[in-house]
């Protein structure tokens, strides 16, 4: 009962968030039963030129076509060019050696199986509009603006 | 046994009681039209994708993955399907593999891979044996539509220029030695290479010098 009580309640919340069109859903306003016009596809960056990075830590994104880069249990398709002896033919840039840490901090012989799934957090771009913006400030910014050298 | 090709060899070098000449040659030529042309009519339509697909062991598996490549749906619309890549387009060449693939009736007719797990067991060995018959004839059937000369450079990527003119215009490598896995998922690679190994493939620094000569 008390829960029943708690979904209506939600149900209602829901329907009338939506019916104030204060919030929709990424579908937008179409009824389920009818197909939205989907949004044009951005084509990926593919300059092959490497992008700023927006702190030090961050992962660095991909600026090439990655489209069915196979990378499961079989191969890792990145690392027939990133990996370690295969840098010598491609020039591609080396995976960081954080790559070869385990999670104690002990280095292996080759990619410890925590870093193997590279889009994890390594991503093509798109050049388009954000949909969320935000005030990002690159540190160099901040100190400058906090007036020191 | 001797006796019976004797008596053939008889028969045959005797000139005919019954048929006209004309009957005979006409006759033989009129059959020779119809025996051959009923061969490379059913020779062709062995080299459909339907053909190929009308198996569950070629359907379910590797033909599920072409239809998610580039090689399947492209912006220009053009396809290649099964027998583009697998089949020889030269007539000696294609017969050739067509003997080898009774090879392959046999392995329908034992269910060497008519379950997904004995598949994936010899998806290695597949795969080994297309590698290598691409690398012996210098991937053949990828340049039946892509050539090193009608390739504008240009209009690549300067990562794919970089890479074709250095393994592929100077003919260090083939095709296949870098674009393995296009078409098809790749088997588990720890058994096998990738690429050739990097140390026969020559480095940079190897590259830039025959350049500079």
């Amino acid at each position: 009962m008390y829960r029943a009580a708690i979904a209506t309640l939600v149900l209602l919340t829901a329907s009338a968030a939506f019916a104030d069109g204060g919030l929709v859903t990424l579908r937008g306003e179409t009824p389920l039963d009818v197909s939205t016009t989907p949004p044009p596809m951005p084509s990926v960056v593919n300059t092959d030129i490497r992008e700023v990075r927006g702190w030090p830590e961050q992962p660095p994104v991909i600026p090439h076509h990655i489209d069915n880069y196979q990378i499961d249990l079989n191969v890792n398709r990145c690392l027939t060019c990133h990996g370690r002896t295969a840098v010598g033919a491609s020039q591609a840039p080396m995976i960081s050696i954080t790559h070869f840490m385990g999670r104690d901090g002990q280095v292996l012989a080759a990619v410890t199986p925590r870093r193997f799934f590279c889009t994890q957090c390594h991503v093509t771009q798109s050049d388009v509009r954000p949909i969320v913006g935000n005030d990002f400030k690159d540190v160099d910014d901040v100190i400058k603006a906090m007036g020191k050298p | 046994m001797w006796r019976l090709v004797r008596r053939t060899w008889a028969v045959m070098r005797r000139p005919s009681v019954h048929f006209s000449l004309g009957f005979l040659t006409l006759g033989g030529f009129l059959m020779g039209v119809v025996f051959w042309g009923g061969f490379n009519t059913a020779l062709e339509a062995t080299n459909t994708e339907a053909f190929c697909i009308s198996c569950h062991e070629m359907r379910d598996n590797v033909f599920q993955e072409l239809r998610q490549t580039i090689h399947y749906t492209n912006r220009s619309g053009v396809r290649a399907s099964c027998p583009d890549c697998h089949v020889p387009h030269r007539w000696t060449n294609k017969i050739a593999r067509k003997m080898q693939a009774s090879k392959e009736v046999w392995g329908k007719i034992f269910g060497t891979i008519s379950t997904r797990e004995k598949f994936l067991a010899h998806r290695l060995t597949l795969a080994r044996n297309e590698w290598a018959r691409l690398e012996a004839n210098d991937s053949l059937e990828c340049r039946n539509c892509h050539s090193a000369e009608s390739m504008d450079i240009t209009r690549q990527s300067s990562r794919a220029v970089q890479a074709h003119e250095r393994f592929l215009f100077s003919g260090e490598q083939t095709c296949i030695d870098c674009h393995k896995g296009i078409a098809h998922r790749l088997p588990d690679m720890r058994a096998a290479a990738l690429r050739p190994d990097p140390a026969a493939m020559g480095d940079a620094r190897r590259f830039l010098a025959a350049m500079e000569e």
